[in-house]
This record gives structure tokens, sequence and C-alpha cells, in this order.
């Protein structure tokens, strides 16, 4: 079986800081890790090949330094690496990177075989859009199972498969065929710590970096930025109130202050709080 | 959506894209947003959303269009006739029994083809488990734009939909248009806009279109549903009274202040997303962009420092009032009421006062 997982390099968000006085990100020296929402997805893969014998292969699109975090998949056990890297993947919005990724998805499969299963993360950190794994899954005509707790059942020769997904108001088990596209929900596995030997053979592994025309692009018009149908037309820090927030100044009942001022504010709430409140 | 990353890369060009709308889409028009049924239930933020859609629909001077799909039958036809009432100028509706559930493949089927033969230029979702598998699957299909989780829609002079959404990392929010493709797409998370006012209306227009589809062509079959137990779901989104920590009171034990002033005021509580990543509260409390947007009447923030991606979860409250002991917190920006203090100290006697404050009517209440 041929699993693949795409996984993000994204900076460590606790570590990021906005510039006080320009208000744009500080990046520098900030650490960059696996979307953490994307090990779920790659332990999913690597049980299944654990249960059912194949391949893992990890796909990330981004800066060369993405390489570190391919390396990283691999010492959890990951067997194959593939980074997609090329200045005409810059600024790609979603649409734009699932153009990319499932070029890159097709030629390995012409190369390696195709996946029976794409895994993806719930969302990225970053970006935030839960938009790629599904793009993708369009691109490619893959049946798309987003938001997935638990994979219950793979049968290979009936080429099936059978997931809990979470939705609105409770869990539908769904059934589809192979091939598939599955986002994983977070917090349905622990990545594993990964063996000794993984770590050997990451550290010497070689991982195959492609630009966009050896990942097989014949139109860079589908690309970055020029992909793009959203534009970024303004950053900013959003305005404070009108009017400041009013302080109570601690003195010595600082929590009758606090209520009386809440009840001076909202006279309707003292009922409204009475009759919420539990009678002790 | 852009990432952080490529917004601090290059802000100019982007900012300079112009507007060059190609023929082909000069055609599309009026404002959809689609109605999402759960189990024959209409989602609130389907409500939620065509209160911003009517307000988009008037300001470009075009209809205002509910999108139903759903299983043939009853609770699809209310959900359309509700529709009319909560601002609708018409109602688009493929009603099959194969959608009885939510399935992609259908789903998709019924939302592009009528995209494809009656054209919006703006298409609204709730950023909902369902809307989000949708919408990302229909923006690809459709070749467009899709902005997710937006905290604010408007119009601007040149009539393009202007997507406001935080952005990563701190206190940010980034505007983002869709300037020559259609329809421009945009997901809006549950509670981020008030519900509209619902007025008893006449049903106007519906417009059908049939889906097309036998089961057969479906591959993904349901096998079975689980729903939910009510004790497992809480309130929080629909809350009147919420009260959350943060990271400032510094450690899991002293989370239980929070629960004991929520408890006092029949609140429920929350938290600030580190709480979460750190386990010390399960992520179903965690408030903001990535977690629940609530809009209570009441929020009490103890130990929250105020970031972008807490704020937005929180905006929507009627009465916003912060606990932090460093008078510069940016919470203090967007509070109402606010008080330097230790919440570690202040909690407990807050709970006290309004223990001995409310008890009263409490009683009352009862007695009566
Ligand atoms: C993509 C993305 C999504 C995110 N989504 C969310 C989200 O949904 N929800 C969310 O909350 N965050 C979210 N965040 C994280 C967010 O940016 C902040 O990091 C987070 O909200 C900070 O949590 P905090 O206020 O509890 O902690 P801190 O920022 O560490 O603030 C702690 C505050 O407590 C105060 N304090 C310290 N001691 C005391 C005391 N004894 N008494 C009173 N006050 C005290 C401090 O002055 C400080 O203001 C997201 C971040 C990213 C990048
Ligand atoms: N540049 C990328 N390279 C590889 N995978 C990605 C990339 N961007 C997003 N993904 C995958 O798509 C998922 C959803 O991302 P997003 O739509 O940005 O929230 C992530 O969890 C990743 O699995």
């Amino acid at each position: 079986m041929h699993l693949l997982v795409c996984i993000k390099q994204v900076p460590d968000s606790g570590q990021i800081r906005v510039h006080p006085v320009t208000n744009t990100i500080m990046r520098q020296g900030v650490p960059t890790i696996i979307n953490p929402y994307d090990l779920f997805a790659l332990e999913a893969a690597l049980e299944l090949r654990d249960q059912f014998g194949g391949e893992v292969t990890v796909l990330t699109m981004g800066p060369p330094s993405a390489e570190d975090s391919l390396r990283k998949a691999l010492t959890f056990g990951a067997d194959r690496a593939v980074l997609l890297t090329d200045r005409f993947f810059a600024g790609a919005d979603t649409l734009a990177t699932t153009y990319a990724l499932a070029t890159a998805i097709r030629r390995i499969s012409s190369e390696f075989g195709a996946p029976d299963i794409v895994f993806t993360g719930k969302q990225t950190i970053d970006g935030d859009t839960a938009q790629v794994g599904p793009g993708i899954a369009k691109r490619l005509g893959l049946f798309q199972l987003t938001y997935v707790g638990k994979i219950s059942a793979l049968d290979l020769h009936a080429r099936t498969i059978d997931v809990e997904r979470r939705s609105e108001g409770g869990v539908q088990l769904l059934r589809t065929r192979l091939p598939c596209l599955v986002t994983m929900l977070e917090a349905t596995n622990q990545i594993r710590r990964g063996a000794m030997a993984d770590a050997l053979r990451a550290a010497r592994a070689t991982i195959l970096k492609w630009s966009a025309q050896q990942a097989g692009v014949d139109d860079i018009s589908q690309c970055g930025l020029r992909g793009s149908p959203t534009v970024v037309k303004r950053v900013f820090a959003p305005a404070a109130r009108n009017e400041k927030a009013t302080m109570i100044e601690p003195d010595e009942q600082p929590a009758e202050a606090l209520i009386n001022a809440i009840f001076r504010c909202r006279p309707a709430l003292e009922i409204e709080l009475a009759a919420l409140a539990r009678g002790y | 959506m852009n990432t952080a990353s490529e917004i601090g890369a290059s802000p100019s060009s982007r900012a300079a894209a112009k507007k060059q709308l190609s023929d082909r889409f000069k055609t599309y028009k009026h404002v959809w947003v689609f109605i999402e049924q759960e189990r024959g239930q209409v989602h609130s933020v389907s409500w939620e959303l065509m209160g911003v859609g009517r307000k988009l629909a008037d300001k470009l001077k075009v209809d205002l269009a509910a999108v139903v799909i759903g299983q043939e039958g009853e609770a699809s036809q209310a959900a359309a006739t509700e529709s009319f009432c909560y601002g609708a100028d018409l109602v688009y509706m493929v009603a099959d029994d194969l959608l009885k559930d939510y399935r992609n493949e259908s789903y998709i089927k019924a939302l592009t083809k009528l995209v494809n033969s009656y054209k919006p230029e703006i298409l609204l979702l709730g950023a909902t488990t369902l809307g989000r598998d949708l919408a990302g699957s229909v923006a690809t299909t459709l070749r467009t734009g899709l902005t997710a989780d937006c905290t604010e829609l408007d119009v601007d002079a040149d009539g393009s939909l202007a997507a406001t959404r935080p952005t990563f990392g701190g206190s940010l929010l980034c505007t983002i248009y869709t300037l020559n493709y259609r329809p421009q797409m945009a997901t809006v998370r549950p509670r981020v806009m008030p519900v509209p006012e619902r007025c008893a209306r006449p049903i106007g227009r519906i417009i059908t279109l049939p889906l097309g589809l036998v089961e057969d062509d479906i591959v993904t079959k349901v096998l079975s549903f689980l729903p939910d137990r009510d004790s497992a779901r809480s309130n929080l989104a629909y809350a009147d009274v919420v009260v959350a920590g943060g990271l400032g009171l510094g450690s899991s034990e002293n989370f239980r202040l929070v629960r004991r002033l929520a408890d006092v005021l029949g609140a429920e509580f929350g938290c600030s997303r580190p709480l979460v990543q750190k386990g010390w509260v399960t992520s179903d409390r965690q408030i903001g962009q990535t977690g629940k947007t609530i809009r209570p009447k009441l929020y009490i923030a103890a130990g929250i420092s105020g970031a972008i991606q807490h704020r937005v979860g929180v905006d929507g409250a009627d009465l916003i009032v912060a606990i932090n002991t460093e008078r510069n917190a940016p919470i203090f920006e967007f509070s109402h009421l606010g008080i330097v203090e230790d919440a570690i100290r202040l909690l407990p006697i807050l709970t006290e006062a309004f223990r001995a404050r409310l008890s009263p009517h409490s009683r009352d209440r009862i007695a009566g």
C-alpha cells in the first residue's frame, strides 16, 4: 500500500512576535516545526503501513529549509520524502498550493505508484484554512473524507475504507472507495518516538527536491502569486474600541467595586444573573 | 488563504494587484447564502450569514438569495420558507432524498450546478465541518478564491467583497479580495455575526433544480450516524455568561478558580488556547479563532492577554470584563471594564462577593 502525507513547515506559533512599531511579523530567529495537525495524519499513515505493509511518502511545498521537516518525518519512520521548492511557488494561496501539490502527487504516482490514501492535517496553524486537503482531493478526483477521527476498516481487496467522520452534532460512519483523501482530526493518536534505526537512516537519506518543472508543472501561471485568485490587500492592527476600558482602581474592596461597575453598565444583568445563579 | 510568511514577504506586490474582471464574470450578480441543514434543522450560522448577506446585497443593490440543499420534503421546504423571514429575496433549492445526509460528492454537485446556472457574485457558507468540507471542494471545482473564517465582510467602493480575517502570529488582521474570479467565496464561523431579527414574511420565489444523480452515482455511503449526547456538548457558544481563564492563572489547579466563579454565576467556563495545548482544559472549551466564538451578555476574562485570535472569538460579547496584572495588556484595548489585579487573588473574593450579592434573589426565585 502506498500512503502519502502532505506536511507543512510552519513557524512555531508560540514564539512568534509582532514588531511593536511596524506591526509586521518578526520572523527572524523563530524556529520552525512540522504543522502540529499534520503529525496526526503522519501517525495514522504509519499505523496503516505497519498493519498492511507498504510505504509512506511525505510531501511538502516550501522553501529549501523545509527539508528539516521532511527529515524529521523520516525519523518518525516515513520511507520517502519529496520537497517541492521553487521561487515560482512563492506567494501561493490555497488554490495555487493545491495545483502544485496535486501536480507533484501525479509525478510521485508515476514514479513510485499511485497512493491509495493521501493524508493531510485538519488545518495549518499559519494558513489555518482547512482548504488544502479538499482542494487536492478535487484536483486528483479522490474521494474526500474530512475531519476523520478514526479509520475503522480498510479492505484492500474490495478497495473500500470505513471511517468515523466528525460532523455537526455527531459522528458519521462513512464508507468510500480507494483512492481517497483523508484529513485527520487532532488528538486522534500520538506521534511515535521513532526508532534509532530510522533516525540514522533519516540523517543520511536523500530527499527528492523538485522544482516546478521537475514536478511536472506545465502551466506556471497557475503557480504561486500569479496562480492565486485571492489577493491580500491590507494587513492592519485591529482598532481599539472608541472608549477605552473603564478601569476599576483597586481599592480595599476590588470585588465589590467590580460588581458594582458591571451592574452600573448593564443594570438588567443583575436580575438575569440572579435567575441564572445557582441557589446555595 | 495566503500564509503570513508570504504576506510578510511581499505585501506591496499583492496590494498593487488590479481588478480586471473578464467579460464572462461580469454577468455574475447577487449575493448567496448557503443554508446548512443539520438533520433537518437549519444551523443558526445560516441565519447569521443572512444578516451580513443582506447588508452586502443592499450595498451592491442586488438580490439576496438563500440556497437550500437537502432532503426532499418538509424540512427543506421549511428552511426555504424561513429564509424569507430572515431577509431572502428568493430561494434556490435542490431537494432530493439523496441529499438526506451530507456527502461531499452529492452536495458539490448540487451547489456547483446552481452556481454555474445562476451565477452569483458572492457566495457565503458557515465555517462548520460541513461548510468547510463543501466550500473547499466547490471553490476548487470553480477555480475561484475562498477566504476562510472571516470576521468581517464588506463591499468596497468598486463593488468587490472585502473579506477580513485574523492573520497568523499575533495582533493583525488582513483584508482579502478575490478580484478577478467569481463567485467571491467566504466562510464565517458560527456566532461571529449576530442573528438578524426574524420578520414574518410571505414566501417569495423559489427556483428549484433537479440534482440529476441516482444513488449508484454516489460512491460514498453513510453507514450510520451517532448523534452527540447532549451532555457531551458544552453550551459555550450560546451561553449568556462566560468566565474564562488564560496563562496568567499559572497552573491547572488555579483554573479551578475560574470554574468556581462560573458555577456561582450559572455560567459556562472557557479558556485561551495555550491552556488547551498544555492539557489543562479540554479543547471544546477554547475560545477564539480556532476555538469557539461566543456572544454572551457578560464575558469575564482572567489572566488572558487578549491576542487577536482570542479577541475575534469574544468581540460579540455585550460586556467584556478583564482581570489582568499588566496595565498595558492588549485585552484592555477592547474590554469595557478592566481591573489591574492578580486574578489568583481576586477570583475567590469575586466569587464570594457575587454569591453574596446574588443569593437573596435566587432564594426569592426558588421560593416564588
Ligand atoms: C493560528 C493561530 C490561532 C490561534 N487561535 C487561538 C484561539 O482560538 N484562542 C486563543 O485564545 N488563542 C489563540 N491563539 C493564540 C494567541 O495568539 C495567544 O497566544 C493566546 O491567546 C495567549 O493566551 P493567554 O492570553 O492565555 O496567554 P498570554 O499571552 O501569555 O497572557 C497571559 C496574560 O496573563 C496576565 N497575567 C499574568 N499573571 C497574572 C495574574 N496573576 N493575574 C492576572 N493576570 C495575569 C499577563 O499580564 C498576560 O496578559 C492562536 C494563535 C495562532 C497563531
Ligand atoms: N505547503 C504545503 N505543503 C504540504 N502540505 C500542505 C501545505 N499547505 C497545506 N498543506 C496540507 O494541507 C492541510 C491543510 O492546510 P490549510 O488549508 O493551510 O489549513 C495541512 O494540514 C497540510 O497537511
